[in-house]
């Protein structure tokens, strides 16, 4: 083999697992008003898209044709197509919209509105409100079921779990957490439901067939104030068998196991890290951290720290797009 | 001793060279055998620095980043590269302190005397003396290891020649002040007026950006100071990565400091010219 010929082969090699993972996250900056995507494998930054006031929750629709992004101090969803980065419409949010969440029929958004206290269900084909549900105060965290029966709202001050039946909107159970909880996610299939609670420092877990509580999550990191350990925003690895754990201004992200639900390892992070999004092929995980405006690559096998990228101000929410 | 025979071939000089080197490499490493709590005491300074003040500062919500960091990371481990320089700063010293001895007891008289050009025992002094030194900075990054501060495969292979050549230059300066230090008591004078405001003033315990927040001048000494061109060579080499400007800095201080150490070891102008 000629030195071009090995140079080639070694060039191919490099290049075809880039081919095979690549993809995006897209990152909310807070104060920049904008969306910095990044390339999950070049770990760069490659576009900027301006946004609404304030961009927060961020997510994609099933066939990723659509970005849909929490504008909060806009009060409004704004829908985007990702490939152009333009905003293609609005659709009415209520007031503040922090964080949202698409059910698995594609079309009905579940919106925290933080500032009135309501949990707005817009259909995003009609672009219409079609419910509207009282919650606790400053609602925040959003989740619901794989299957789409139950959506769950956190309100920050009420400290409440709320647990709404979609079919009727109705508010079925309401179970206590600990102080400000910001997230929500079901897992193993639907059976358990995860809150994390920022003061509290806990993330609760709950049986979801009958909203008892299974067990709490308590983080201690060597040499950092207990009062800075503030979990928000958690992602599970496929296999549902690992949860990595945003810690806040604690700058770390928690391992925890999930069938145990002890804590395996800590990874430190930038400033205030909040929320979290695996690469398309669940490799890495990108970190936003709001303080320090940058975003970490943590590998996810070795639970190393790979690097830091800066992105705008105030990074906050985090979407993959394989 | 007699010099050598006017009619030896070059192939017979460079034998006789070897001879010599290979001659101090064996002395250096039989003293340094001889002397097992030297490695130990090499080890245990900046072990108590690693566990001890490091733990203190530990930094557990991370330092900001400065290349050739590319994330967030404690203080151990930006402590270790300035440790490493610490162990072949003060061998390269104690290197310094063991020629003012041999000086005192005579045994150097011995060697300067041999029929070799003066530069060429000093280099062979040199090479064998930052040896000693890379053997002690890997036994320590070892240790480090099993303390939890790890670094690639590749970036303990990478270091190598850096470290290699931190060692050089700072046992060249301690060739240079032995060359002008005539009594053993005098070393005290070396510990506070070269080592320690050496370490200090550099980037091995504190990044540059700090020692600004605090001074632009301090700053600015470090920034001259060719030891913190040695720690951020190897910081750089451990990661992965080349620095060229430490890279240059550390070779140009090399030269001059041998420069000044065959100077100094001169019989005409140096040591002996002054003593005459």
């Amino acid at each position: 083999m000629g030195p071009r010929t090995r140079l080639a082969a070694i060039l191919m090699m490099t290049a075809l697992p880039m081919e095979a993972s690549a993809g995006e996250i897209w990152v909310t900056n807070e104060k920049d008003d904008n969306i910095s995507v990044i390339d999950t494998e070049r770990l760069e930054v490659v576009r900027t898209i301006p946004t609404g006031e304030r961009p927060r929750g961020i997510t994609f629709n099933a066939d990723h044709s659509r970005v849909y992004i929490c504008a909060s101090d806009s009060d409004t969803v704004q829908v985007m197509d990702p490939e152009t980065g333009k905003i293609l419409h609005e659709l009415p949010s209520g007031e503040d919209p922090e964080q949202f969440v698409l059910a698995p029929d594609d079309r009905h958004l579940w919106i925290a509105n933080e500032d009135n206290a309501v949990t707005t269900v817009v259909d995003v084909e009609t672009r219409q409100v079609v419910a509207q549900i009282d919650v606790g105060i400053e609602p925040e965290g959003m989740a619901i079921s794989p299957d789409g029966k139950i959506a769950i709202t956190t309100s920050e001050t009420t400290n409440m779990a709320h647990w709404i039946d979609t079919a009727t909107h109705k508010v079925f159970a309401n179970t206590l957490v600990d102080s400000r909880p910001r997230h929500a996610e079901f897992t193993k299939g639907g059976r358990e439901l995860w809150v994390s609670s920022e003061i509290g420092g806990t993330v609760t877990v709950f049986n979801v067939a009958d909203q008892s509580e299974k067990g709490k999550i308590r983080f201690a990191i060597k040499g950092v104030n207990a009062d800075l350990i503030q979990p928000v925003g958690f992602e599970f690895t496929p296999d549902g068998k690992t949860a990595f754990v945003a810690l806040g201004p604690a700058n770390h992200v928690a391992v925890v196991n999930a069938e145990t639900l002890e804590v395996e390892d800590y990874i430190l992070v930038g400033r205030r890290v909040w929320h979290l999004a695996f690469s398309p092929d669940h490799s890495r995980l990108f970190t936003t951290n709001g303080v320090s405006g940058d975003v970490t690559v943590v590998d996810v096998a070795t639970r190393e720290p790979l690097k830091s990228i800066k992105v705008g101000r105030f990074p906050w929410g985090a979407a993959t797009r394989p | 001793m007699t010099g050598s025979p006017p009619d030896i071939s070059a192939s017979k000089a460079a034998r006789h060279a070897l001879v010599a080197l290979c001659a101090i490499l064996h002395r250096e490493a039989l003293r340094f055998l001889g002397q097992r709590g030297r490695l130990v005491a090499a080890l245990v300074r900046p072990l108590v620095w690693l566990i001890v003040f490091a733990s203190g500062f530990r930094a557990a919500l991370g330092l900001s980043i400065t290349p050739p960091y590319q994330t967030y990371i404690t203080y151990e481990i930006y402590i270790v590269p300035g440790l490493v320089g610490m162990i072949l700063l003060f061998n390269g010293m104690q290197s310094s302190l063991s020629l003012v001895y041999d000086r005192e007891m005579g045994s150097m008289r011995l060697l300067l005397t041999a029929p070799l050009p003066r530069w060429w025992l000093l280099f062979c002094k040199l090479v064998a003396g930052s040896l000693i030194s890379v053997l002690q900075a890997y036994a320590f990054l070892a240790v480090a290891a099993a303390w939890g501060v790890r670094f690639t495969w590749w970036g303990y292979l990478g270091a190598l020649p850096a470290i290699f050549a931190a060692a050089l230059m700072l046992g060249a300066l301690g060739l240079l002040l032995s060359s002008l230090i005539r009594q053993l008591e005098n070393f005290a004078g070396v510990m506070n007026f070269v080592i320690f405001p050496m370490f200090f003033l550099s980037s091995a315990l504190y990044p540059l950006w700090k020692m600004a927040e605090a001074s632009m001048l301090l700053r600015d000494v470090c920034v001259a100071n060719p030891f913190t061109h040695a720690v951020e060579l190897i910081r750089f080499a451990l990661h992965g990565q080349a620095n060229w400007l430490a890279g240059a800095v550390t070779l140009g201080a090399l030269a001059v400091f041998g420069g000044g150490a065959i100077w100094g070891y001169d019989p005409a102008r140096g040591l002996a010219a002054r003593k005459a």
